[in-house]
């Protein structure tokens, strides 16, 4: 079933005298993969930031199933189904990659701090969050690496550990910042695959700079330029558009 | 940004058994030892609790405080400040009651000192402790500076009035001994335990990049809030001992240098493993003694500048066994692994 998930209406986020943000506005639906895409500095990161609570807007709003959310923290929307990827790694260094991932699915089953087992449990026995870890490290090919230490995992497998993570909290809607960043070319295809895969149940945000992963995967596409949104549409239409060519595909598609 | 390396939260089977051998020595020692070392391996216990409070902060989850005495010593004065003047008070309620209320001036000083972060919140807790710290040291009625004398020990009697049967006496040292062994074992296993509890990994996330666990949905302010109160109150556990023992708590229990001497007895043993945390409370007292003792040479007295050995062999130890003595340890025990194959 086709819905919208996320809508953020008129965000603006400004830092000092710059607009980093400028009035954007989207919708993302269940099964559609929405990239955004821009030159750096364009606001890609802080749009991101505003939707996940990281940054609180300085005006606007992001509704979330219908909730206005605007200006939770983090946590709490991370509860009510939201996850996110960062563009810079951003994981638990020392520990496992399968510890990584299965603090993330922890997060699922907070048990209430009442229960003793919250306290006196042994946190890595527990099956159920177990199997959520085991879920999502198999979706993001890490098998091979869920003893080793995060820190010691190449690039490319932390920014699969960085969407391992992401997915084990089990969210509706899906940001992902600069996925395949990084990654190698094998890496990258597998990774495109795995969004396609994951597109049915979630509704994605991707920012993205590798315009061959935009075009194959989004539905939908956003162009913003100094914060502001300059295109957005079908990718085949964006594409066309002249100012868009000017402003930014121009640069890297002449 | 260097993560901070997670210490020995497993220990391995050699340094277990090393552990477990100590342990017994420990619990044989009343049996060679005099009443006056029997006194100061209590000591040394009472501090081994306190540095492993300081710990669930410090070593766990990445929270250095500097004011961590406060609630050490609030303990100490709530027993010298409750008991009855001229009865001995029961251990059975006025332990948990002192320690709960060093729990609860964590939780409130807590509150504000939680959100800040890094070096801010070495300064917060430091300036906290130092209001609790003058707030009895400038009030009379607190005991002022001269502090406040447990005049009778508590009493480990069970049950009331003629009724009443007490088996043991905490006059006697032998007793005081075992029952701060057991306070602290129990609190070492409780801590352990934790350590690897759901609650006690996300502890250990969010020392190692509070950031992510937001994102992935934990609330770490009640996490770091939790985390400060049960270190407030097992603090208390410690305090109240002390003040059971020596029978006299001054504002010196809750000041600077007391919250210092955890910080230190903390890293001197090794952080984030509690284990750790009891060698360096052991250590730090026995080297203080061996220190304050040293012989006139010449015309200096050198147990006089004690300080300056104890300095010294502190930076020595971080300079030479980064991760305290039961990481020097492990490593030691490593090479002769090594050297055995």
């Amino acid at each position: 079933m086709n819905e919208v998930l996320l809508s953020a209406r008129q965000l603006t986020k400004r830092f000092g005298g710059l607009a980093a943000v400028n009035d954007v506005s989207l919708d993302l639906w269940r099964d559609r993969i929405h990239a955004v895409i821009g030159p750096n500095g364009a606001g890609k990161s802080t749009l991101t930031n505003l939707l996940s609570g990281d940054l609180p807007p300085s005006s606007g709003q992001v509704l979330l199933g219908g909730l206005d959310i605007t200006g939770w923290a983090p946590e709490k929307i991370s509860r009510q189904g939201l996850g996110r990827s960062y563009q810079k790694t951003n994981i638990f260094l020392p520990f496992s990659v399968w510890e990584n991932v299965r603090l993330a699915a922890q997060s699922r089953s907070a048990q209430a701090p009442w229960n003793p087992g919250h306290w006196l449990g042994n946190a890595i026995n527990s099956a159920a969050i177990n199997a959520r870890t085991q879920r999502a490290i198999e979706l993001c090919g890490l098998e091979n690496r869920a003893q080793r230490s995060a820190g010691t995992i190449s690039h490319g497998e932390q920014r699969q550990l960085e969407i391992a993570m992401t997915l084990a909290t089990e969210p509706q809607v899906l940001l992902l910042d600069e996925p395949l960043a990084g990654m190698g070319m094998a890496e990258a295809e597998r990774m495109v695959a795995l969004l396609l895969k994951l597109k049915k149940h979630h509704a994605m945000l991707l920012v993205e700079h590798d315009m061959d992963a935009v075009f194959a995967l989004a539905d939908h596409l956003t162009v913003m330029v100094n914060g502001q949104v300059i295109a957005s549409g079908r990718p085949s239409d964006v594409r066309a558009d002249a100012d868009v060519q000017a402003a930014y595909l121009g640069e890297e598609h002449a | 940004m260097s993560a901070p390396k997670a210490n020995l939260e497993t220990l391995p089977t050699g340094l277990k058994v090393v552990l477990g051998l100590a342990l017994i020595a420990l619990l044989g020692f009343p049996f060679v030892g005099s009443d006056y070392y029997i006194q100061m391996v209590t000591r040394m216990m009472i501090l081994a609790i306190f540095a492993m409070s300081l710990d669930l902060l410090q070593g766990v989850t990445g929270l250095v405080s500097l004011g961590h005495a406060a609630y050490f010593g609030l303990a100490g004065y709530a027993l010298a400040l409750l008991s009855p003047a001229d009865a001995a008070p029961s251990l059975w309620w006025s332990l948990p009651l002192a320690a709960a209320l060093s729990g609860l001036a964590a939780l409130l000083i807590g509150f504000f000192v939680v959100r800040t972060h890094g070096i801010y919140f070495i300064m917060v807790t430091m300036a906290f402790a130092q209001m609790v710290f003058f707030l009895f040291f400038d009030n009379k009625v607190l005991g002022g500076s001269d502090g406040v004398y447990v005049n009778i020990k508590p009493s480990l009697a069970i049950g009331w009035g003629a009724q009443s049967w007490e088996p043991l006496s905490l006059d006697s040292k032998l007793t005081f001994f075992y029952l701060t062994a057991i306070l602290m074992l129990v609190v070492y296993a409780f801590l352990r335990r934790l350590l690897w509890s759901p609650f006690g990994r996300a502890l250990a996330g969010i020392r190692v990049n509070e950031h992510r666990m937001r994102a992935l949905g934990f609330g770490t302010f009640g996490h770091k809030l939790t985390a400060f109160a049960l270190a407030g109150t097992l603090a208390g556990v410690a305090g109240y001992l002390w003040g059971a023992q020596t029978g006299y708590v001054n504002p010196e229990l809750m000041g600077f240098h007391m919250s210092a001497h955890a910080v230190l007895m903390v890293i001197l043993g090794g952080m984030g493993n509690f284990a750790g945390a009891i060698v360096g409370a052991f250590t730090f007292e026995y080297v203080l003694h061996v220190f304050k003792d040293l012989p006139q040479a010449g015309s200096v007295n050198l147990g006089k500048h004690w300080q300056l050995w104890m300095g010294s062999f502190i930076v020595l130890v971080v300079l030479f066994a980064p991760r305290g003595l039961l990481g020097l340890v492990q490593r030691l025990g490593q090479r002769k692994e090594a050297g055995d194959e």
